[in-house]
């Protein structure tokens, strides 16, 4: 596959529109862009609520806070904190590596490794709390 | 990777100093970015001592001083020297600006004046605006409908839908905004920037404009519209007061809304 982007000998014969229009729109990035607002919204009472919930939890015994996350509403506010953070970290990350690496190579292999670490740390986190509250 | 320092060639060195006259009261430094393409030279900043009582207020009326008094071969764009035009757009104490709105009694000290930040440097306060001007005409910022205008008149609007283009018509596209947005300064070949988004938003809020679809479909890319961080900066600088970021924001909510 040729590269269209960083040709230079190409570059400098293209007009400025040319190399401006690129390869175009991607047609995506509305809903990223959405998910991304909802999660950063919804982070702040689900935060609060886990920062209060581990506080009333201190001293608890593994079984008591197992029992804790039995209950169907802790169980759901749980898995739906999890969710919304490694899908915000994951964009975050995403974001802050698309703004600042630019080479193409580095910036392939981090932005494969965010998405592999992200939904592993997500899944392992989901996994445990379901041992746990199931 | 993002670069924190200037390549080699780009480091500035310390220039001339030019004093003032004998017997001038009110002296000002004016610290002036200096390049030329053609003497090989790194760029300097050169001191230009100017007696304000011998010179208008505003911070061009110093710079037209020193290029007819001092110095011929300073270089730099200006023209309607009322905030009109946009061409004496630069950096001056840190900040974009039109060097014609900005007083230079609101200064403090030495007046730092640079080019717009992070572009190619045509010469001394001169930016080169090739790309930016590729961006804005990639937008495609004419009215654009399929439906023919009445024969005898022009395409109406409502009052309430004129008063959607007011704070977008206002801009002189003096790149202020862009070249002040952290964005636009790591991602410009594929970030449009607050000033060409501003001028995007301003057809797709024309009521007279019937290809709002497809301009939201150009729009709608991780790096065109969405490297916008909400800095603020571009409406921080603005000299006309307008809010890039606002019209930003209004582009990507109508790109929710047609989604949810």
């Amino acid at each position: 596959m040729s590269d269209t982007r960083n040709a230079p000998h190409v570059d400098m014969l293209r007009s400025p529109l040319g190399r401006v229009r690129g390869l175009g729109s991607a047609h995506r990035g509305a809903v990223t862009w959405w998910g991304h607002m909802l999660t950063s919204i919804s982070l702040v009472p689900l935060t609060l609520w886990f920062i209060w919930s581990m506080v009333g939890l201190v001293g608890a015994s593994r079984e008591e806070v197992a029992l804790w996350l039995t209950r169907p509403v802790p169980l759901a506010l749980m898995l739906l904190l999890l969710v919304a953070t490694f899908y915000h970290m994951k964009h975050g990350l995403e974001t802050v590596v698309e703004d600042y690496v630019h080479a193409a190579a580095p910036k392939f292999a981090l932005l494969l490794a965010i998405k592999g670490i992200s939904i592993l740390l997500g899944l392992l986190c989901i996994i445990s709390v379901l041992r746990l509250g199931l | 990777m993002a670069e924190f320092q200037l390549p080699r060639n780009s480091r500035i060195g310390t220039g001339k100093t030019y004093k003032a006259p004998a017997g001038a009261k009110r002296v000002r430094a004016f610290n002036i970015y200096r390049w030329s393409p053609d003497d090989g030279q790194n760029p300097r900043m050169d001191t230009f001592e100017v007696d304000l009582d011998a010179c208008g207020p505003m911070v061009l009326d110093a710079l037209i001083k020193i290029k007819n008094e001092i110095d011929p071969t300073l270089t730099f764009r200006r023209s309607c020297r009322e905030g009109i035009c946009g061409s004496c757009a630069m950096n001056i104490d840190g900040s974009n600006t039109l060097a014609c709105l900005k007083p230079i009694d609101e200064v403090k000290g030495a007046v730092r004046i640079n080019p717009l930040p992070h572009m190619p440097v045509v010469k001394d306060l001169v930016p080169d605006l090739t790309q930016i001007y590729a961006q804005y005409r990639s937008i495609e910022p004419w009215l654009q409908a399929d439906s023919p205008p009445p024969p005898d008149a022009e395409r109406l609007q409502s009052k309430e839908e004129r008063a959607q283009l007011d704070g977008l018509w206002e801009c002189i596209l003096c790149f202020c905004c862009s070249t002040a947005c952290p964005s636009y300064w790591w991602n410009g070949d594929r970030y449009l920037g607050p000033a060409v988004l501003l001028q995007a938003y301003r057809w797709i809020a024309d009521s007279r404009d019937e290809r709002t679809g497809e301009r939201l479909d150009a729009l709608e890319d991780p790096f065109k519209l969405y490297r916008c961080h909400t800095i603020m900066n571009c409406t921080d600088v603005c000299p006309k007061g307008l809010n890039p970021a606002k019209a930003i924001g209004a582009i990507k909510q109508l790109m929710v809304e047609r989604v949810a």
